[in-house]
């Protein structure tokens, strides 16, 4: 194998990592606040389908992941709504956010299947982006570069900020938080609206820079992956972002393994590969005693303040 | 005036099988305004979709066989949330079971004999206990959470229905189509009378009156029950977590890999491509609106089977997207969750007197 289709593959293990990263970095700041949003596939998709229809009526890509980042965050309000004021069932609201996500999406992108957009180039300029070995570094569009600052600013926010203890404290003991007076519910609806906002960015990636275009179910079960991965991170950022490029490599396999002149594996079970591989991680990882542990004290449970 | 939320001494009975009731009624409202803003016939849709399969006496056999996975696998999972158990990945269990089933009827291809199509049910029977027992050993032995795992392996089983009808149980017969071979008589099941309505459909509805009868009235019924409701009053009263994840898993996976065989010795007649169609993830609905109870899922997937028969009715007459009706369904079970809350909670509303007991 040379060194270009060394460098090729690279490039396809971040474009696989990225949305993953996303979503998963909303999710994460989430369940840390205590709320479980299984609707995380869901969102991507209404974030695919806004930022797909947003680009091709204006244009412009940045609008289009903007809107992609509103649709999500708007989605998560159904769902904040629904556990956070109605402290209804998180399970059963976020699976409904997933089956309602799926329809809204097809509906909305009935009109704009088999159209393109153009994909928004590299940050860098050519002389960096194009280089045969620099662009390992430089050759990537800006949402990959805002993934990786995402990372540090959640890895920031959570461990030196005020607010970032104060939604820690949140999701480790509710009461505790409510009785010195901060309000559990609305630190809960906002970390639910940035988990919105960042799966609805994730999931545009696949519409405007992976494949590019709009289809139905077009995540294909990655948002599911996103929640697998919080839990592979041991909820810390920095683990996620390993994780997610550990994924990256996984779900790219096909393509390596057509590089590699490999025919003998049948592409189903390579296409089967990202989903075995969450199961035989999430095994292997609870075979260690501390993950349970890890988990935010309060994750799932509804609160409802004794006024 | 402001609304204020006040909590009752006990759930209310009415208020739980009323919001279910109250969830259709909103979705038909709000889907018929949110169809009217994106510029479609709002009433109409409501009309297709939710009355005119319901009055039409020649769409109610098409009724019956939408509504017999659905009833099947509601059962199943119903026994699994009762108990706090959230198998989501039904849809690959009925996929295997599915699977399991053709695979019998490919080893006797051309062989005749009654005790051919007992066998492929057992067989999705099997098939979907196996493959939902991957999540319960994973969750008992190693505490990974189910809802992760099953679903995973939903994805897992279509890339193997894919594999299988590409490669091996490709038709020779067939012109290279991805597809199984054909069922022979023996392999399919038989229509009622002069019906096209296969006898699953029958089977199903007796399979949730049998479960409505396990429930109520015995001990493990009341176990399952209990373990869910209250986790340390059943620890205390001896009833096993770890037996309540198995046998909440087999019973979902057995169903729905029952379900799994019955759709494709009914309708299909073969396995093919298309055979996921997403009535593992429907089934939640139903049995969420259904009330976890045997005769309301019944009732559910009756509803649910209407709104797929009238989606594709609305498809067709008033051109809505085939997307429309899991909109519909997905609304139904948002606002069965919005409007739970009056079952524990009386609405008030501050600054008027309230009336009864406060």
């Amino acid at each position: 194998m040379n060194e270009a289709i060394l460098i090729a593959i690279l490039v396809t293990v971040v474009g696989a990592a990225t949305p993953i990263l996303l979503a998963g970095l909303g999710e994460l700041v989430v369940e840390k606040a205590g709320v479980l949003n299984l609707g995380v596939e869901g969102m991507m998709l209404v974030g695919a389908v806004t930022g797909f229809a947003v680009t091709t009526m204006t244009g412009a890509t940045f609008i289009g992941i903007v809107a992609a980042g509103l649709a999500g965050a708007g989605a998560s309000m159904i769902f904040g709504f629904l556990t956070l004021t109605l402290t209804a069932n998180q399970v059963a609201t976020g699976l409904a956010l997933t089956i309602f996500g799926v329809g809204l999406s097809s509906l909305i992108g009935a009109g704009f299947v088999g159209q393109t957009v153009t994909v928004l180039g590299p940050l860098f300029p050519p002389a960096l982006a194009e280089h045969e070995h620099l662009r390992i570094l430089f050759g990537y569009d800006p949402v990959v570069y805002f993934s990786f600052a995402m990372t540090l600013v959640v890895a920031w926010f959570l461990r030196r900020t005020r607010a970032g203890l104060i939604l820690r404290a949140v999701g480790e003991n509710d009461a505790s938080a409510h009785s010195i007076g901060y309000s559990v519910i609305g630190v809960r609806y906002m970390a639910v609206a940035f988990g919105g906002a960042m799966a609805g960015i994730g999931g545009c990636y696949y519409s405007l820079f992976l494949t590019p275009m709009w289809a139905e179910r077009l995540t294909a079960g990655r948002g599911w992956i996103a929640l697998a991965l919080v839990v592979f991170a041991a909820w810390k950022p920095m683990r996620l972002l390993a994780g997610a490029y550990l994924f990256g490599v996984v779900m790219t396999l096909e393509l390596h393994a057509k590089a590699a002149g490999f025919e003998y594996v049948p592409p189903e079970f390579l296409a089967a590969m990202p989903y075995l591989a969450t199961i035989v991680v999430l095994a292997l990882i609870s075979l260690r005693k501390s993950v349970g542990a890890q988990a935010p004290a309060c994750l799932g449970k509804p609160f409802k303040p004794s006024t | 005036m402001r609304l204020e939320l006040v909590k009752r001494k006990q759930p209310s009975r009415a208020m739980l099988y009323l919001t279910p009731v109250f969830s259709v009624l909103l979705t038909m409202v709000v889907g018929a305004t949110i169809f009217s803003l994106l510029g479609y016939d709002g009433p109409g849709a409501v009309w297709n979709i939710f009355f005119v399969p319901a009055l039409d006496p020649n769409k109610w056999q098409d009724l019956g066989i939408k509504a017999a996975p659905l009833i099947l696998i509601a059962i199943g999972l119903s026994v699994g949330f009762r108990a706090n158990v959230w198998n989501i990945g039904a849809e690959g269990q009925y996929v295997i079971g599915g699977l399991a089933g053709t695979g019998v009827a490919l080893a006797t291809w051309q062989m005749e004999g009654w005790w051919i199509l007992p066998l492929m049910c057992l067989a999705g029977v099997a098939g979907g206990m196996l493959y939902a027992a991957i999540p319960a050993f994973l969750k008992t032995k190693l505490n990974v959470n189910e809802i992760l795992t099953s679903l995973m392996l939903t994805y897992v089983s279509v890339q193997l229905l894919y594999y299988l009808m590409r490669g091996p149980w490709k038709d020779p017969e067939g012109f290279n189509f991805p597809q199984s071979r054909m069922f022979t008589d023996s392999q399919m099941l038989p229509e009622i009378g002069n019906t096209f309505v296969h006898y699953g459909v029958p089977i199903a509805f007796l399979v949730a009156l049998l479960a409505w009868f396990i429930l109520s009235k015995t001990v493990f019924g009341f176990e399952i029950r209990v373990v869910g409701a209250a986790p340390n009053a059943a620890r205390y009263g001896g009833f096993n977590r770890t037996r309540t994840i198995w046998t909440s898993l087999l019973a979902a996976g057995g169903l729905a890999g029952f379900a799994g065989i019955l759709e494709a010795a009914g309708p299909y007649g073969q396995m093919v491509p298309q055979f996921p169609t997403g009535y593992g993830f429907t089934a939640i609905i139903v049995a969420f609106l259904g009330r976890l109870h045997p005769v309301g899922i019944m009732l559910a997937a009756i509803i649910l089977a209407i709104s797929y028969v009238g989606g594709e009715i609305a498809q067709s007459s008033i051109g809505l997207p085939n997307a429309a009706s899991g909109l519909f369904q997905a609304m139904m079970l948002f606002f069965l969750l919005a409007t739970d809350i009056l079952v524990n909670y009386r609405v008030r509303f501050s600054g008027v007197r309230s009336g009864g007991a406060a």
